[in-house]
């Protein structure tokens, strides 16, 4: 069963074209890599899904709705999907306990103890526990993405999206944040990843999308798009971010 | 410099001159602290709806900040006080000419309190529009309402953005009220002039009330010094600690 399913979306900024025809699907359960030259339209395509971006033509199915249909309410559908930015993107005037706490009592209604409760488990989980009272401001990029990321887990989520999550990191603090990535893949959550950390698709991801100029030029199983990518142009960029 | 005059009795009202002054004050006072809560109401709420991308709330926000901060203050007061009352219904306008108390102070008070909402509204909009857009997104990817973005994250963050401007806003305000004497507003700068008529101790009573403004707006810094430390952020860039 597909959880997310693009139908030939295109997408223009005034006379450019951002997303051409851009067909694919994300099953339940499935972890699916996004990659790409920078300017291939990867996060406004990840963008699309929750409808961040809007897009002119084409249809965008997740959860059983439809993105582009104006009847649906947004919100509510947004709610089910986690998304991760590329900079951590915490409310700075908050805690971390509160920036976990304000979609679980704003949107889902849940009790500030509920929240809490539920905030604390999942900072235990992502080890930051001991960073709970602190503000954004406080910590490293590393802690910031493990607590973002932990904040969209918070509203139990069906699928998560992840927007370059490790680009804007220093070396050091990437496999921290890799790591929350690669357990939760390994629990069954629904993932796409718009991200260039080859050794994390490698490990886990399904399936790798490789994008140019707004295309979807590469769809692939795991090992067939490491063993023997069909296009030239994947190929030239995979030895070009593998041999580095 | 001799200021026994002002425990003389004065030339009329059966006070003395401190008297006069510190009615002065209390006018002072009275016409900023009113207008500037109209400013701030109406400016926040102008600033805010600049910043949605719905048309016909954003173009009759933008027509009334245009039209307020490009006439100068002197003919907006002017405005206010003879104009308005012939233009307005009959029966309202001869209200305010005759039936209403103190016309000439609540002209000063919606003269002031208009024009300056014009500049709050701009502070507010530059905060909000000062902040991320990804901040945002991120905020509306949780499930969030445009409505609740702007409650829980770009108010809270766009006002914390600006009070440095604000507060020298705040500061105008007490400063820009000396306006008020030109429709009969006996505020301070308009007690000092008349008791310089009286008196001719013009050095002492502008001195006085240079005194008396500069340490209206020092309460003005302190407190809005408190308020910024209460709000401060930690970590956040910008705080300076």
């Amino acid at each position: 069963m597909s959880m997310i399913e693009f139908k030939n979306i295109s997408k223009w900024y005034g006379s450019f074209q951002v997303l051409k025809d851009c067909s694919t699907h994300i099953d339940k359960g499935e972890v699916v890599v996004v990659c790409g030259p920078s300017g291939s339209g990867k996060s406004t395509l990840i963008k699309c899904v929750n409808g961040l971006e809007p897009f002119q033509q084409g249809e965008l199915i997740v959860n059983g709705q439809s993105v582009g249909d104006k009847t649906t309410n947004l919100p509510q559908l947004r709610a089910k999907i986690g998304m991760v930015f590329q900079h951590f993107e915490l409310f700075p005037h908050m805690n971390v306990t509160a920036n976990l706490n304000l979609a679980q009592v704003k949107v889902l209604g849940r009790s500030v103890d509920e929240a809490t409760a539920k905030s604390q488990m999942l900072l235990n989980r992502v080890g930051m526990i001991d960073h709970a009272h602190k503000f954004p401001g406080q910590l490293s990029g590393g802690q910031q993405q493990r607590i973002a990321i932990a904040r969209g887990l918070a509203m139990d989520p069906v699928a998560m999206l992840f927007d370059e999550p490790t680009s804007a990191l220093d070396p050091e603090m990437i496999n921290e944040v890799l790591d929350v990535m690669v357990e939760l893949a390994q629990e069954g959550m629904t993932m796409m990843c718009v991200t260039h950390e080859m050794g994390f698709a490698r490990k886990v991801a399904h399936r790798v999308i490789f994008m140019d100029k707004g295309e979807i030029v590469e769809d692939a199983p795991k090992a067939d798009f490491f063993g023997t990518p069909r296009s030239e142009r994947a190929q030239q960029f995979l030895s070009k971010i593998l041999h580095h | 410099m001799d200021f026994s005059f002002l425990s003389q009795p004065a030339f009329s009202g059966g006070g003395t001159y401190l008297d006069w002054v510190i009615s002065g004050i209390k006018w002072t006072l009275l016409v900023s602290i009113l207008a500037w809560i109209i400013a701030f109401t109406i400016g926040s709420v102008l600033g805010v709806l600049r910043t949605t991308r719905v048309a016909w709330l954003r173009t009759p926000a933008t027509a009334y900040v245009e039209l307020f901060r490009n006439v100068p203050l002197l003919v907006q007061m002017f405005i206010w006080y003879f104009v308005v009352p012939e233009i307005l219904p009959k029966a309202l306008g001869t209200w305010m000419k005759q039936g209403m108390p103190m016309p000439e102070f609540w002209s000063a008070v919606l003269a002031l309190g208009f024009y300056t909402a014009s500049r709050v509204a701009e502070q507010v909009r530059s905060g909000i529009q000062s902040i991320p857009a990804g901040q945002t997104q991120a905020a509306l990817a949780t499930g969030l309402t445009m409505p609740q973005v702007y409650r829980h994250l770009l108010l809270p963050m766009g006002y914390r953005i600006v009070i440095p401007p604000l507060t020298s806003e705040f500061l105008t305000i007490f400063k820009n009220s000396s306006v008020a004497l030109t429709i009969g507003v006996l505020e301070m700068t308009a007690q000092a002039r008349t008791i310089s008529e009286y008196t001719f101790r013009t050095f002492e009573i502008f001195s006085l009330a240079t005194v008396v403004y500069v340490l209206i707006t020092l309460a003005v810094t302190v407190l809005m010094e408190f308020v910024e430390r209460h709000v401060r952020v930690p970590g956040y860039i910008g705080t300076g600690k």
